[in-house]
């Protein structure tokens, strides 16, 4: 329930100014009846950077991307998503806003009663009213780049785990957004099927400009969205170890019981394990 | 004990303010764009088509039994003839409407809460919303217009068929000659008596779809939560579907009688 609305922090107004970050939240809090779930939670996502979301199950991860989307609204606090401040705008008004947002669910949240393609496409040709040769262009195109294109006329049922969460990336890829959200793409997953969705998320960072927040609670694949870089080389992707400034460009938040209890990068990240046994009990 | 009350009072308002906000949702939806013309049609066919084997055997063997009962104490007076005249009546006031609301209750009603509420769990509903549509407009507003739309016709078919499951055993039960029958039938009609059987799906119809969507998009608690919201949706639909019969049966007796 909002009661009391704070003024802007400096900080905020500095992040709305022009060229400021893509996504801000400042002082963010929510609770479901008695049970807190953030507590003046702040941060900013800069254009074409990724925000690493670590945390126990119920820390409040996955909230974090329902309130960047508008899914959910905050009891105080403020969230702008593109210049758009959105925690308390009508779902209409938000519709325009999540034109320029991609969600990943946690296990694809694929249609059921629609195929491959007709999932990719959804956006394109029920909301953005492209024809449907145009719709399938973008379709091929976006299912390619996961490496799916042979999938296009399959069920959702069809796919495995891991071919599940690409046609999800796919589909929320398709309509060019500028930032994509992940909520846990690797949880369940096979080491090897895992590696391949943190490609695409490396890819579609690196090679399209994409802003990423990332929920998850696997270490590896978290640190290896923030260590790997890719290049195109001709028509190959290749992934290598990011250098110093690109690694910096990926920050992780650890959330503990609803609060931030940690900020940085992947470095200062283990730096602060030696001597935080709650980090320390996450890396190990 | 007290507590448990209040509890039960607070959560059973907070169903029936949420169940009349996505009523005016529906409303709103209807009269603006976007309407997603494509998924209108597809439930006309899945709710209109789909329901009518259910619906016509229903109708015709009610129509049946009821001519077998009351044959057989109308001809103790003498009047079997008269049997048309008690279908006819009942069919068309009554039974027409009330056997095919419940009927698609327990098809449609069902199928809409566990479609919607499997949705749900499965963020399909989030994922939507995510992609920029609206799921009322998407999913409810469809249902709501093929359940308004086909509820009377399908009432009008189950009427029509019991009618004639009616005419069968009157002539070989009863041995009654087909045009008694028939002029019976037309004998115990009355214009009011039409009216009645064709205003009352259309609230039928609008209550069984509205409350199959509202349970289904309030579902939570994975697929435990699916299966309580189908059960709930078709003990609801079913109780409700008596209630409002009942309640638009005496509102048109006030202002057609």
């Amino acid at each position: 329930m909002a009661t009391h609305e704070p003024a802007r922090s400096a900080l905020l107004e500095e992040a709305l100014a022009f060229g400021g970050p893509i996504v801000v939240f400042d002082r963010v809090n929510l609770a479901f009846d008695e049970k807190v779930i953030l507590r003046d939670v702040s941060f900013t996502l800069q254009t074409g950077h990724t925000k690493v979301f670590l945390g126990a199950s119920g820390a409040g991860k996955s909230t974090i991307l329902r309130l960047a989307l508008g899914l959910l609204k905050p009891d105080s606090g403020y969230i702008f998503v593109n210049g758009e401040q959105i925690d308390r705008m009508r779902e209409d008004d938000l519709m325009a806003v999540r034109a320029d947002l991609g969600m990943v669910f946690q296990e694809g949240a694929l249609f059921d009663s629609l195929t491959v393609r007709e999932n990719v496409g959804y956006k394109l040709y029920e909301e953005l009213r492209w024809s449907r040769e145009k719709t399938d262009v973008r379709v091929k195109e976006v299912l390619g780049f996961v490496g799916l294109g042979e999938f296009i006329d399959r069920m959702p049922a069809e796919l495995s785990g891991g071919q599940r969460r690409r046609v999800a990336i796919a589909r929320a890829m398709a309509a060019r957004p500028r930032i994509l959200l992940y909520d846990e793409p690797t949880t369940g997953l096979d080491p090897i099927t895992s590696l391949s969705v943190d490609e695409e998320i490396v890819k579609l960072r690196d090679l399209e400009g994409v802003s990423s927040v990332l929920v998850t609670h696997q270490l590896r694949d978290a640190f290896f969205v923030a260590e790997h870089a890719a290049t195109r080389n001709g028509g190959e992707v290749t992934f290598e170890k990011a250098d110093r400034v690109k690694a910096d460009q990926a920050e992780f938040i650890m959330l503990k019981d609803g609060r931030i209890h940690f900020e940085g990068n992947a470095s200062e990240l283990r730096q602060v394990a030696a001597t935080d046994p709650y980090i320390q009990s996450f890396l190990s | 004990m007290a507590g448990k009350v209040q509890e039960w009072s607070k959560s059973a308002v907070l169903e029936v303010q949420e169940y009349v906000r996505l009523i005016g949702r529906v409303s709103r939806a209807v009269v603006s764009p976007p309407i997603y013309y494509r998924d209108v049609i597809e439930q006309f066919d899945s709710i209109g088509i789909g329901s009518l084997t259910v619906v016509l055997l229903a109708g015709l063997f009610t129509g049946m039994v009821l001519a077998l009962n009351s044959g057989i104490t109308l001809d103790q007076f003498g009047a079997r003839s008269m049997v048309g005249r008690l279908i006819s009546a009942s069919m068309v006031k009554e039974l027409g409407p009330v056997l095919t609301g419940l009927m698609v209750s327990g098809r449609v009603g069902s199928g809409i809460a566990a479609e919607i509420g499997s949705m749900m769990v499965t963020d399909q509903i989030a994922a939507l919303r995510a992609l920029g549509t609206d799921p009322v407009r998407k999913l409810v507003v469809p249902r709501v217009l093929a359940g308004l739309l086909m509820m009377p016709l399908l009432s009008i078919l189950a009427t029509g068929i019991g009618m004639v499951g009616g005419w069968v055993v009157t002539v070989l039960q009863f041995h009654v000659a087909s045009t008694v029958y028939w002029s019976s039938v037309v004998q115990g009609l009355y214009v009011q008596d039409v009216w009645m059987g064709l205003v009352k799906p259309f609230f039928l119809g609008f209550t069984i779809v509205t409350i199959g969507c509202h349970v289904g998009m309030r579902t939570t608690g994975g697929t435990q939560g699916v299966g309580n919201a189908t059960k709930l949706a078709v003990v609801a639909s079913s109780v409700a579907v008596i209630a409002v019969d009942f309640m638009v049966t005496k509102v048109l007796i006030v202002l057609l009688y």
